[in-house]
């Protein structure tokens, strides 16, 4: 017992996975647990972080952590919340936002949040474009990195231009520029956010007190846009089916072919094979710069770079074209619908002035929201696919010279061991002498891939240490869904027998069907038609699959995670933030998930 | 005096004529209007009700002695309320008022197959009743499973009778309520035997929100669930979606059902195999709320519906209201607003930003 009244075990108080105890040797110093840390609250971020994480994706959290805690406590100086701190424990992440909780210290940051923040709201629609382009301009910066290919004699440029700097010079230089523009990416993603969500926490606070009994769900639907950019990949992926239907090449799509035989097939297809390629070719540029994932992970592909996770989805989309579904979304009724919830709860509003206070906070939330439903595509799909595709381009470039065996390997290496595996080859280069890191990095690498499957059979307890006074972080509560509630219900699952699992309704209806746990989205291939998706985490790019499944239940996940908003939009049950689900639920149980109520339960 | 003055079919009268047929039966008849299914029937009007009893005590000596008895004192209540129950029941009625009930009665039996004994619910429609300021209800009796002429006359008498009950007149006494224009009128209705039944708030009766509606329902008839012999169903629906957000089926060991004997009801074990099982399906519940959204959208506040469900499991399932009053306790109770407008939109950001969000421990 911890004596704070909930019982979650306190950091100092868990143990090393056997067979892993050197998983600390894979992080920085700076993420781990110290003493003084078991007086405080953390919890596992198995939204963002679902697996033990490889050494190099420890980035996809340093430089996250840095950029968000840097908008809230010192760039916009968020009134009763400075930043999140994280700390790696077993390979899985844990979060911990700090309060402001000294009334004299909030009014002073207030005063300086009421300035920029306005600001902010005020020129919101302008900035936001601004933003579209700025990040659009970053991602061709990231593309157009070159990773040196260390000739035996350098370019002649070097001469001939004068520029007197070896490309040796530029591995590091260019290495370091994708971390610096990665960095950057994030500072330019976390600039709306904090700002975004609380907005729609004003809108959403207001709702649950006006009316106790509304459905997180309902309140998100008066705010959802209806033209989302996310929906964008799978709505081109409809498109390119009712084309092939269209032009008769679609018997090209059969279940399981590999898409690259379905490449060469239709160019041998005549005109309609011509006109079906270059409409593939149009949507691949942005859309299919999706991530399988969401991005937090070196292997979270882009369905550019996998095309097997979009070809899944065809023949089926083929067939509901064929037996004349119409696969486009009703978006003027969707609209209209919107605009009639809204209507219906206003007029149950009780006054005129409450009305008008309605009315601007949804005005608020509206305005918000499109950078809230949209960013992800640009910065954790459109970018991070680019930037780990960049990296992989010089995991290459340690493989051509000898330092690492696989490509792959370059993800096992902390970005600061990457720094040292880069000198050893500029050296190398430079002296016309071998480079020396296989033998140093090769035994740690193999250690480092040994420890990480060991870790995934790892059940991190999704809450350590003990629960504070206060929780005012606007996205711990709306993002990560951990609310006063939610630390109770895990409380309470920590005791239980696994038959009952609570969470939250975020799509509803009632099904029963055998579960499929998937551990990491590399597995999503294993899903069949009509079972039930038991995870972790998922993202918008799953949408694919949310075509085979009945219903969804993941182990974290607010109002706003992409699991209820993609589970919603494919009107299927959903049940998110269990915070154990996946570890309680086997694959190939029969569960009822009730995403009416945010019941889940283990029938056999 | 016009037979109309005495007794008035259901469907032709409103909220208007409150004053002549009582609060539930107004009620009933503004709902028949309303274009909703309420059962067939008729009312015996206030104006009887004070002949009537007019002919028991023409000197009014029954309203002076009530006036003059302690709000307090139970017991002296208890006997005097006793005796005047006797008397009033005991009377025989004026020949016109007799007519007039039994002509009514004849002709709802007629209409249907039970003949000459058809069945009927008795209920007090008292004329101060369900005005939402205060809830009346409940303290007069209903009869169920009236069947027969004399039967339903002596019904009739006996409902009069119930305003005279301990409870009401303390009530009454309490509410510092006068006697002078006390009326009650009766409803005479066909009685239903509905599969299910239960009652409905057009608000939630635990918040208050008005954007649900709450629903209970057991099996057999509704006086099962409004006495608490059983954990009912329940559902709530929401009004603007019409989604069902929550559902409870909770095991339901009794039921009431019409006697077999032929009077009255009596209470029965539900069978095993229908315990479990949700007495509504969900096109049920959302047609129900669809229904309680229409008797509120009717009446502009929320209300507190009794509903039955008759026919038989394999469809063709028929939402009958028995009775809709005014919800009393929310609709009294005067919040202030969740919110007001600020100069500029963000200010509410910068409130809510601004207020430390407490984590209240868990009672172990």
């Amino acid at each position: 017992m911890d004596g704070n009244g909930f019982g979650f075990p306190l950091p100092s108080q868990i143990a090393d996975v056997p067979g892993a105890e050197g998983w600390r040797s894979m992080y920085q110093y700076f993420t781990r647990f110290q003493p003084e840390d078991d007086g405080r609250f953390w919890f596992h971020n198995a939204m963002h972080f679902p697996e033990p994480l490889p050494a190099f994706d420890t980035v996809t959290c340093e430089i996250p952590y840095g950029a968000i805690g840097a908008n809230t406590a010192r760039v916009f100086s968020f009134p009763t919340t400075l930043g999140i701190e994280h700390r790696i424990l077993n390979g899985r992440v844990y979060i911990t936002a700090i309060p402001v909780t000294d009334p004299a210290e909030i009014e002073r940051r207030l005063a300086v949040f009421q300035e920029r923040a306005g600001y902010y709201y005020e020129n919101w629609d302008h900035l936001f474009t601004a933003w579209k382009a700025k990040m659009t301009a970053l991602i061709g910066e990231i593309d157009a990195i070159k990773v040196p290919e260390l000739p035996e004699i350098d370019d002649a440029e070097v001469v001939t231009s004068a520029t007197g700097i070896a490309q040796n010079h530029y591995v590091r230089e260019n290495y370091h520029r994708c971390l610096d523009l990665y960095s950057k990416m994030w500072h330019y993603h976390t600039e709306f956010l904090m700002l975004g969500y609380g907005a729609y926490v004003v809108f959403f606070e207001f709702c649950k007190k006006a009316f106790p009994e509304i459905g997180d769900q309902a309140v998100a639907r008066m705010v959802a846009g209806i033209d989302v950019v996310m929906y964008r990949p799978d709505d081109e992926l409809r498109q390119l089916a009712r084309l092939a239907v269209e032009t008769a090449v679609d018997d090209e799509f059969a279940d399981g072919r590999a898409p690259a035989e379905v490449l060469t097939a239709l160019a041998g297809r005549g005109a309609a094979g011509q006109r079906w390629l270059a409409a593939f070719e149009g949507a691949r540029d942005p859309w299919f710069n999706v991530s399988t994932g969401d991005g937090f992970y070196h292997h979270h592909r882009s369905w550019n770079e996998d095309l097997t996770v979009p070809f899944a989805a065809l023949p089926r989309y083929m067939r509901l074209v064929r037996e004349g579904v119409p696969l486009s979304r009703p978006t003027e009724q969707l609209r209209t619908e919107r605009e009639q919830i809204v209507g219906e709860y206003r007029g149950l509003l009780s006054s005129d002035e409450e009305r008008a206070a309605f009315d601007q906070m949804l005005g608020l939330a509206r305005l918000v929201f499109p950078y809230v439903e949209d960013h992800k595509f640009y910065c954790e799909h459109w970018f991070t696919t680019r930037f780990f595709a960049k990296i992989r381009d010089f995991g290459e470039l340690l493989v051509r010279q000898g330092v690492l065996a696989d490509v792959e390997d370059i993800f096992h290496l902390h970005h600061t061991e990457v720094d040292q595996a880069l000198s050893d080859v500029m050296l190398a280069w430079a002296a016309g002498a071998p480079t020396l890191g296989a033998a140093h990095f090769g035994p740690i690498i193999a250690e480092r891939r040994r420890m990480l499957e060991v870790l995934k059979g790892w059940p991190p307890p999704p809450a350590i240490g003990p629960v504070p006074e206060a929780l005012n972080d606007p996205a711990v509560r709306m993002l990560w869904g951990v609310t006063a509630e939610t630390l109770a219900m895990w409380a309470a699952a920590e005791d239980s027998d696994g038959q009952v699992i609570h969470g939250y309704a975020a799509s509803p209806g009632v099904v029963e069907g055998v579960a499929r746990v998937l551990r990491s989205v590399n597995e999503i291939g294993l899903i069949k038609d009509g079972e039930i998706l038991v995870c972790a985490v998922t993202a918008p790019s799953w949408a694919p699959i949310f075509g085979k499944i009945k219903a969804a239940v993941s182990d974290i996940g607010g109002t706003m995670s992409h699991a209820a908003i993609v589970a919603r939009e494919y009107g299927m049950p959903a049940v998110v933030g269990t915070g154990h689900a996946s570890k309680l639920i086997k694959t190939g149980q029969i569960v009822r998930v009730d995403g009416d109520r945010g019941v889940v339960t283990v029938l056999q | 005096m016009a037979t109309q003055d005495l007794v008035r079919p259901i469907g032709d009268v409103g909220l208007d004529d409150r004053p002549v047929v009582g609060g539930k039966g107004a009620s009933l008849g503004e709902l028949s209007r309303a274009g909703l299914t309420v059962p067939a029937g008729f009312i015996v009007t206030a104006r009887a009700f004070e002949r009537a009893i007019r002919a028991v005590d023409p000197a009014g000596a029954v309203s002076t002695e009530i006036e003059q008895l302690p709000a307090a004192d139970g017991a002296v209540i208890a006997q005097v309320t006793a005796r005047i129950r006797e008397r009033i029941a005991a009377a025989p009625l004026p020949a016109d008022i007799a007519e007039a009930i039994s002509a009514s009665y004849r002709a709802l039996a007629d209409s249907q197959d039970h003949g000459r004994d058809s069945p009927v619910a008795i209920r007090s429609s008292a004329t101060g009743e369900d005005s939402g300021g205060a809830s009346f209800a409940g303290l007069q009796d209903t009869y169920l499973w009236v069947a027969g002429e004399q039967s339903v006359l002596d019904h009739v008498r006996k409902c009069w009778a119930s305003l005279y009950n301990a409870e009401s007149v303390s009530y009454r006494r309490q509410q510092r309520i006068g006697e002078q224009a006390l009326a009650m009128g009766v409803v005479v209705q066909r009685m239903v035997e509905p599969r299910c039944a239960g009652v409905m708030f057009t608000c939630s009766p635990t918040t208050g929100d008005r954007s649900v509606i709450a629903i209970e329902g057991s099996w057999g008839l509704g006086s099962v669930l409004v006495s608490g012999e059983v954990t009912p169903d329940s559902y709530v629906v929401s009004k603007v979606t019409g989604e069902i957000v929550r559902r409870t089926v909770s095991a339901k060991l009794r039921l009431h059902q019409l006697n077999p004997a032929g009077s009255g009801t009596v209470p029965a074990d539900v069978p095993e195999h229908l315990r479990e099982q949700a007495c509504l399906d969900d096109d049920q519940v959302r047609a129900l709320a669809r229904v309680g959204k229409l008797v509120e959208r009717h009446y502009g506040t929320p209300q507190d519906i009794e509903w039955a469900l008759t026919g038989s499991s394999g469809g063709g399932d028929r939402i009958v209201l028995l009775q809709s009053r005014p919800e009393t306790v929310w609709s009294g109770r005067g919040s202030g607003p969740v919110a007001t407008p600020k100069a500029r939109p963000a200010d509410h950001v910068f409130e809510q930003l601004s207020r430390v969000v407490p984590i209240a421990r868990p009672e172990r």
